[in-house]
């Protein structure tokens, strides 16, 4: 009686409810909401994505991932410090307001503000000055050749605006400091923030003053992001979403199948990674008195025995990437050399075992995140099993991300997976800093594994501060290549995104960023 | 009926206390929240800058005293997640959940209650069997099974009823309704449905049972010595005498709803409290999960409470009982 009624209730409003969409409004549903609308407040490369459609940035990548003017026309180097920038002329906020040199100076002063959660994106930032309105000098540390890459993240703020609003600092959820741009917003990009109601909705629409030339015909975004992935799939089908950046990967067959969805997918930026912990004792194993792991026979023999293909085809539904290479090839400093993997020989791998003295193997503890990265769980779980075989003993310990990033913080760990993308950087600086660089100073934060090379610091440290670009990347391919020499990690592949979209979309752009650029997005007439 | 007011407050601090020094334990083990609030290129030393910064360096007692302390001057904190101020959060939060929660329980006790009445009366009848098979299936299978089985039939195939969301809810300041709006009341459709067919179910089984025993009982046979309509004889001193047990599950379901409504939210993107804590726990907020646990300890230390008060209405005994001017028992 009860499902009759609603039923006949449904069926009443059937024509309100799903409704079809309106020209030009484009539904879109991730798989999670950002955090604010504030883009300095919490170091999210999602939220930043979504942000860059409301805030643009001075430089920004175009659609092969290389840099481009933006709200800068131009730049040039004039010392090893000082970098001058050109600003475009005639560009307006979404309030009306100029876009002039203090809206750079404002900004940039908020961004490196010393409570700012992006303080880290602008690593190299010293000060900046005013020459006049449309021309801004920044000071770097010496000879600092990444601050183009850094500035692709830092959106613009209005300075007047800021003021007007007290929200010259960042927020602080330390201090309570609550911040006016957390939930209000005005830029100069190609849509206006229009509402937000955190979780449910996020409303964006045509900003008809952008300076750019219009390539979309979006009139509208509204952005409703669906946790739940069976949720997802069933809006989608049923029409009431027209987007996702977020499609489940074992549901894609389905969507494939399904005449007015389009699923896009290809191998992100993401590599995906084996980290082994150097500690002279094993954090967790029967081999108590040493750590096996240090013996690059023992590496290469976990190595050997991981059949990268099978995870490709049978974990990753083939759509990864497999990979021998630490970042993936639309990462400067990337060379066809690196993607050379140790090949899948189980019987060489229990040989070299044997070798370093283990024939009989040893228990280690292996550490997996189940939330984090596409399919970790069963990627770990397969790896597992092909660790067993040749005599292995892995205890795998499974957890949410908080969680196992702690564990794996404090070195409670044997062998665990990472996952880099290189963002928000889109360079190989990126990993060989934060992860391969020996824990010195400000370096190696993710050098879970503790590796300590003086020759590949060295390369990184002279990589740091060359301004030519081509030398630069030279030393860190040099780098990257003797990491895998070296076997300090076990590279497994690149991971994959898909994409789905509905009827209304004609066409969106997919980058390996794996970011939604919808001031490129075409809806059908 | 005050003293009974008086008793269950003070009662009422210590639970709370105890439930938010539990919490506080709990959340040690959640793991490192700066992690997720800095981008991956931030530096150590910016970390533990942070890390300082937010007290989590503080050990637990420490933290849980400021906590407390903060707490009875009415200072949440800001949400990490959010940066909001955590009560905003949840204020925000509240109206979805408590109108979800509405729906269902009167789903719950307008159709339980009649169905579990006439499940007793006319037990051997086919149709009291097929609501016993149904409520058999209400009771076993999970909610996120039902809300996926609805969302496949209702959104996929047939295309009536939103698969996600709250619909246009209108704004009344203090409270967002979805009650007002011809898309927010078909949003709370399936969602309050799959809410609520455990309670359903549950309710229509609890007073099946309980009326069975109640017209075993002398005075029912009395009544229909005496010739009253059957309607009286079921409804008027039936139904009535069994109703304390009935009265106690729901409040206690109400409870339960509040605080459990999590897999139904996520399964519809309900942007409720239980959707809110499930991502907090994800991203450590230890100050929206921290007052959330208060405050969902508090709503069931209400609800006990009117609870007892509704005993106090339904059967004038229990007043004496607390009064301590009992009659022998």
């Amino acid at each position: 009686m009860v499902a009759w009624r609603s039923a006949a209730l449904a069926a009443a409003l059937a024509g309100v409810l799903i409704a079809p969409a309106n020209a030009g409004t484009l539904r879109w549903a991730p798989q999670r909401d950002i955090v604010s609308m504030d883009p300095y407040s919490f170091g999210d490369t999602f939220t930043l994505s979504v942000l860059n459609h409301v805030y643009e940035g001075l430089v920004r990548y175009d659609d092969k991932l290389q840099i481009e003017p933006a709200l800068a026309e131009s730049w040039e180097v004039i010392n090893p410090t000082t970098w001058r920038f050109h600003l475009r002329k005639g560009v307006k906020y979404h309030d009306g307001a100029d876009f002039t040199a203090d809206d750079v100076l404002a900004s940039l002063k908020r961004v490196s503000d010393p409570t700012s959660p992006l303080r880290g994106n602008v690593p190299s930032y010293v000060s900046s000055s005013k020459v006049d309105d449309y021309t801004v000098d920044i000071i770097v540390t010496e000879n600092y050749p990444l601050l183009l890459n850094d500035l692709t993240n830092i959106h613009i703020f209005d300075q007047g605006w800021l003021v007007a609003n007290k929200a010259e600092a960042p927020t602080d959820v330390a201090k309570g400091v609550e911040g006016y741009a957390t939930s209000h917003a005005n830029g100069t990009g190609p849509f206006k923030f229009i509402s937000r109601k955190p979780d449910a909705e996020t409303v964006f629409e045509v900003n008809p003053n952008w300076w750019d030339t219009r390539k979309h015909n979006v009139d509208r975004i509204v952005m409703t992001p669906i946790t739940s992935a069976a949720t997802r799939v069933a809006a989608l089908i049923s029409g009431e979403i027209d987007f996702t950046n977020q499609a489940p990967l074992q549901d894609i067959p389905r969507l494939e199948a399904s005449s007015d969805l389009k699923v896009l997918s290809n191998s992100e930026l993401r590599t995906i990674f084996f980290v082994m912990n150097q500690t002279p004792k094993a954090f967790e194993s029967d081999v108590t008195d040493k750590n096996p792991l240090q013996d690059i026979k023992v590496r290469q023999a976990l190595y050997h025995a991981i059949d990268a293909d099978a995870i490709q085809k049978v974990v990753m539904a083939g759509l990864s990437r497999t990979t021998g290479s630490l970042v993936s090839p639309a990462i400067p400093g990337y060379v066809p050399e690196l993607d050379k993997r140790l090949s899948y020989d189980p019987e060489l791998a229990k040989k070299l075992l044997a070798e370093a003295g283990y024939p009989d193997g040893f228990s280690f503890s292996f550490l997996c995140r189940n939330t984090e990265f596409v399919n970790e769980e069963q990627i770990c779980q397969a790896v597992s099993a092909m660790w067993a075989r040749i005599g292995l003993r892995p205890n795998l310990n499974l957890g949410p991300t908080t969680i196992q990033d702690a564990k794996f913080d404090a070195g409670q760990f044997d062998v665990g997976t990472l996952g880099w993308a290189n963002e928000p950087m889109i360079d190989s600086y990126s990993i060989l800093v934060q992860v391969v660089h020996s824990k010195t100073g400000n370096a190696g934060v993710f050098n879970w594994g503790g590796w300590k090379d003086a020759e590949i610091d060295a390369l990184i440290d002279k990589a740091g501060a060359t301004v030519d670009r081509d030398e630069r990347l030279a030393m860190q391919a040099k780098a990257l290549l003797r990491a895998n020499e070296l076997s300090m990690f076990i590279p497994v592949h690149q991971q994959p995104m898909a994409w789905a979209t509905g009827a209304n979309i004609e066409s969106v752009l997919q980058l390996s960023d794996n970011k939604p650029r919808h001031w490129l997005t075409r809806m059908a007439e | 009926m005050l003293l009974l007011i008086i008793k269950r407050m003070a009662n009422a601090i210590f639970v709370i206390l105890a439930v938010s020094l539990l919490a506080f334990t709990i959340f040690k083990f959640l793991g490192d929240p700066v992690q997720l609030m800095l981008n991956p290129q931030a530096t150590q030393q910016e970390r533990d800058l942070l890390t300082e910064r937010l007290g989590l360096n503080d050990p637990v007692p420490v933290q849980f005293a400021k906590f407390v302390f903060n707490a009875a001057r009415g200072e949440f904190g800001m949400s990490y997640r959010n940066q909001m101020p955590v009560m905003e959060v949840i204020a925000e939060r509240f109206p979805a959940t408590f109108e979800l929660v509405l729906v269902s329980s009167i789903m719950a006790l307008v159709i339980g209650l009649p169905l579990g009445v006439f499940a007793a009366i006319r037990g051997g009848t086919v149709m009291a069997r097929v609501f016993h098979l149904i409520s058999m299936i209400g009771v076993s299978v999970p909610a996120f099974v039902i809300g996926i089985m609805l969302i496949l039939v209702f959104s996929i195939e047939l295309k009536w009823l939103p698969a996600f969301g709250r619909g246009k809810v209108v704004d009344l300041g203090f409270w967002t309704t979805g009650f007002l709006t011809p898309s927010g009341r078909a949003a709370l459709v399936m969602p309050s449905i799959s809410l609520a067919l455990f309670q359903i179910s549950f309710i229509m089984r609890l007073v099946t049972a309980e009326m069975l025993e109640v017209l075993r009982t002398d005075f029912i046979r009395f009544a229909k010595a005496r010739g009253l309509k059957a309607r009286a004889i079921y409804f008027r001193h039936g139904l009535r005498n069994c109703m304390m047990p009935v009265v106690t599950m729901t409040g206690m379901l109400i409870g339960d709803l509040i605080a459990f409504t999590l897999v139904t939210e996520i399964v519809f993107q309900w942007p409720g409290m239980g959707f809110l804590f499930v991502q907090s726990v994800q991203y450590v907020d230890i100050p929206v999960m921290a007052a959330y646990l208060m405050i969902v300890c508090c709503i069931f230390i209400t609800i006990n409470l009117i609870v007892d008060l509704i005993y106090v209405v339904v059967d004038p005994r229990v007043d004496q009982l607390v009064r301590g001017g009992g009659n022998g028992h």
